[in-house]
């Protein structure tokens, strides 16, 4: 039991992570201090899972939707949308529960649109979430008409800005958010199908599986993970900026789900380790910010990085870690 | 030598994959003005010939002789300039192009380092009359049918090479207006010396247009034969029987052996598919589907299983009218099917081999009773240890084990569904001696039981063995039902060949 554990441990996400923390800690030697201060919890570690929550939202859902071989470009743009949803109802009025449910509402449609053209109409999904990806910023330019929507509702700044138990309110509610969809699909039977359909369609559709209930429900369920994200990001920012909010963030939700180890063809995943991988995103950026190296190296470093992990991550690795450099065809004859 | 008959030839020809032959001393000639069929089953070489003879593959053993030299093809663009010009199924050209184009892509005529696309399309409308098509060839190819587009992949073909035309199953999907257009091509470029060698599964066509048949077999040159010496019959039994008897008949079981009709299939069909068929089945009645490949075995199934459900008729089980839309209609009724494919339709490679015996059960129980850690390998245990499944693990990837392991995991799959209608297409093809043996015992043990099966085997021998009825396809259509007495290999051959035309034995 023990050695289990042990190899657990040992998986390349963490190490990647751990690697990370300790660069960051070389660099800024009070990376680890983290202090207590009115109720919360205050450091740069902290800083980490609360800036890096937004992604690690995002990249549940999308490991889903990876694990189908699929892809959803959308959710940048979805989480801008239900930001706009978010902040123009409270600034209308409607009580602050309302504005919420109605932007969650919001995001699952955006999903089921997704699901709808890529399980019933058979569009690519790279295609079929492009539409929403354009389209979806000027939705929410429409819903905001075009200005940054300002918002001091207490309730809905608490869920950006808020804490529980010391820890940030995103980061707790990417925490929960992780154990419910992971005990939902390792629980019941819709991992293992989901898997099914990622690594031979044919097969699954012919084995049974309902693949196009299966990813309808993949994408409703990305584009409510969105959601989740669009209003934590809004609720940080106490507005909605249709033109900038969730920008580019969808790139580093796939990102964050191929560094957690599953592959773009589909198949395994594991959502935990996504959210790890949202993490190690995130390490690098503030490591960066607070090594005080430019931003701008950012992207560079970010690049190289990628890189690593993928390369860590290939066959061929795989076969030099084994001590087999010879093709699997081959080694199996 | 220089002298040979043939305008191309291989000759004791060997290719190895692995330790598999695919190709053992297979000659083959070919003349100029013929066209010269080339048959066989999946598996029987045709495509390693071809690939060899146009340069794709190198022969392990043996050469390739063209007008009697020998010659080193290295690759198809090298098999070009001796004149080989090959026309696969899939037309490969570029369909966003257009027809001129796609005529001279990489010898486009130049007009001072430019593409000259004046004098292109010029000599594009020229050469295309001479095929009989009148069209812009300024026009994109892909807004044309698959029939011109054939006709195109020919016109450049034959521009580029000149003297062996090689047709991979051309007419797979051209309907028969088209295939008579493209077929008046091909006598055409014969008459005008062209040697050419058509592959295809249609008997018809074969008959239609080729003077020489040459059939190979597991990698073997069975025979090369003038058309006008051989009988449908011939042919097909060249194609499938090593021992096809004609003595030595089996007696099926009788018409009354069975009493409980379990499904009973009315005008069943589907548009484009398959001619509305009429079969009833019974608990405990294995019914063989025999036919050559493009006949309609598989697409039977799959109206049957609902995985391409059908559009006309009824289905009866057990006396009660019901509806199989899709396959989760076809399973929640007890029905099974293992695909043909094990690879693309079967299996999930990288899933375990415990997970892809549950899967169908899964399925079936639905997204929230699931089968927990320890359930799963006590399926995966029970079933695999029934089929003998060789397997290190049961959390293997399946993709690590045989051909013939993945097909009883397949099996497995559905015997834990425990099915009343088990569907089995092709499941002992490519499969080892001992697996193939143990698939064979399998479906005696599950008739034994009582389920009702269908086996669509091109193993006739083995069909006649199990199966209580067999059923004839040929074009799509159901032809026969043979049943009661005297039935071997020889009667299924000659219901599969019999051609309207010849007179019913």
């Amino acid at each position: 039991m023990k050695r289990l554990h042990l190899e657990r441990l040992a998986n390349p996400q963490l190490l990647a992570l751990a690697g990370v923390l300790l660069i960051n800690w070389l660099l800024f030697p009070n990376f680890f201090r983290i202090t207590w201060q009115d109720g919360r919890l205050f450091g740069s570690l902290i800083d980490v899972i609360n800036r890096g929550a937004p992604v690690a939202i995002l990249a549940i859902g999308m490991t889903g939707v990876i694990a189908t071989k699929g892809v959803d470009l959308s959710v940048g743009a979805i989480m801008a949308v239900c930001g706009a949803v978010a902040a123009t109802m409270v600034v209308a009025g409607y009580p602050t529960p309302v504005a919420v449910i109605a932007a969650l509402a919001v995001g699952l449609a955006c999903g089921l649109w997704n699901g709808f053209l890529v399980a019933v109409l058979d569009i690519q999904p790279i295609i079929a979430t492009l539409v929403l990806m354009v389209a979806g910023r000027g939705i929410a330019q429409l819903i905001t008409e075009g200005s940054i929507v300002t918002f001091n509702d207490p309730a809905l700044i608490f869920i950006g800005t808020g804490s529980f138990l010391g820890l940030p309110m995103a980061a707790v509610i990417a925490l929960v958010l992780m154990v419910l969809v992971t005990f939902l699909v390792r629980r019941t039977a819709i991992g293992l199908f989901i898997q099914a359909i990622g690594v031979n369609r044919a097969a699954a559709s012919l084995s049974g599986i309902r693949s196009r209930m299966l990813l309808m429900l993949v994408y409703a369920l990305s584009g409510f993970c969105a959601a989740i994200a669009g209003i934590v990001v809004a609720a940080d920012i106490r507005g909605a900026d249709a033109n900038n909010s969730g920008l580019w963030l969808e790139l580093d939700a796939i990102l964050a789900v191929v560094i957690g180890g599953t592959s773009l063809l589909g198949g395994r995943f594991s959502i935990p380790m996504a959210v790890v991988g949202a993490l190690i995103i995130q390490a690098m950026n503030t490591g960066i910010l607070v090594s005080g190296f430019r931003p701008e190296f950012n992207l560079i470093v970010k690049a190289g990085m990628i890189i690593l992990i993928l390369l860590i991550q290939s066959p061929l690795a795989g076969r030099l870690f084994t001590g087999r450099l010879v093709p699997a065809k081959a080694a199996r004859k | 030598m220089a002298n040979s008959p043939f305008v191309l030839e291989a000759r004791g020809v060997i290719k190895i994959f692995g330790n598999h032959t695919a190709l053992d001393a297979v000659d083959f000639g070919l003349k100029a003005g013929e066209v010269h069929a080339l048959l066989g089953e999946n598996g029987a070489g045709k495509s390693t010939l071809i690939k060899i003879l146009t340069g794709a593959y190198q022969p392990d053993g043996g050469g390739v002789f063209v007008q009697g030299e020998q010659v080193h093809l290295d690759n198809p663009l090298h098999a070009q300039t001796h004149g080989i010009g090959t026309v696969y199924q899939e037309v490969n050209l570029l369909p966003n192009r257009s027809v001129a184009e796609n005529l001279y892509l990489g010898h486009q005529p130049t007009r001072f380092g430019l593409v000259d696309h004046r004098k292109m399309e010029a000599n594009a409308k020229v050469l295309l009359q001479r095929y009989g098509l009148n069209l812009d060839p300024g026009s994109e190819l892909g807004t044309h049918s698959v029939a011109v587009q054939q006709i195109v992949a020919i016109a450049r073909a034959v521009e580029l090479s000149g003297k062996v035309l090689i047709l991979d199953e051309p007419t797979a999907s051209l309907d028969r207006n088209e295939v008579e257009r493209l077929f008046e091509v091909v006598r055409d470029l014969k008459s005008r010396g062209l040697a050419i060698i058509f592959i295809t599964h249609f008997l018809d066509q074969v008959f239609a247009i080729a003077d020489r048949v040459t059939v190979l077999r597991n990698g073997r040159l069975v025979e090369t034969r003038p058309l006008d010496s051989v009988s449908r019959t011939d042919v097909v039994r060249l194609m499938l029987g090593k021992d096809i008897a004609f003595s030595g008949a089996t007696d099926l079981e009788p018409e009354n052996a069975h009493s409980e009709v379990l499904l009973d299939f009315r005008d069943y069909g589907r548009k484009k598919s398959v001619q509305p068929f009429n079969l009833t089945v019974h608990k405990g009645e294995v019914i063989g589907i025999a036919g050559l490949l493009g006949s309609g075995r598989t697409e039977m199934a799959r109206i049957m299983f609902g995985a391409d459900p059908a559009d006309q008729g009824t289905l009866h089980i057990s006396g009660k009218p019901v509806s199989i839309r899709n396959t989760s209609d076809a399973i929640a009724q007890a029905f099974g099917f293992c695909p043909e494919d094990r690879k693309a339709e079967g299996i999930f490679g990288d899933l375990s081999v415990r997970e892809n015996i549950v899967i169908a059960l899964q399925g079936k129980l639905g997204w929230f009773r699931a089968l927990n850690r320890d359930e799963q390998l006590e399926i995966a245990g029970k079933f695999g240890e029934a089929m003998d499944i060789r397997a290190a693990s049961l959390d293997m990837p399946v993709k690590l084990l045989s051909g013939g392991n993945q097909q009883k995991v397949i099996l497995s799959r559905w015997l834990a569904t425990d099915p009343a209608f088990l569907i089995l297409d092709e499941p002992t093809r490519g499969i080892d001696v001992g697996a193939h043996a143990e698939i064979v015992r399998t479906i005696n043990r599950l008739r034994d039981d009582g389920m009702a099966m269908i086996v669509i085997s091109s193993e006739l021998d083995e069909v006649v063995a199990y199966s209580s009825r067999i059923v004839v396809m040929r074009d799509r259509e159901m032809v026969a039902e043979l049943r009661g007495k005297n039935i071997n290999p020889g009667v299924i051959v000659q219901a599969i060949a019999n051609h309207p035309d010849e007179a019913v034995a």
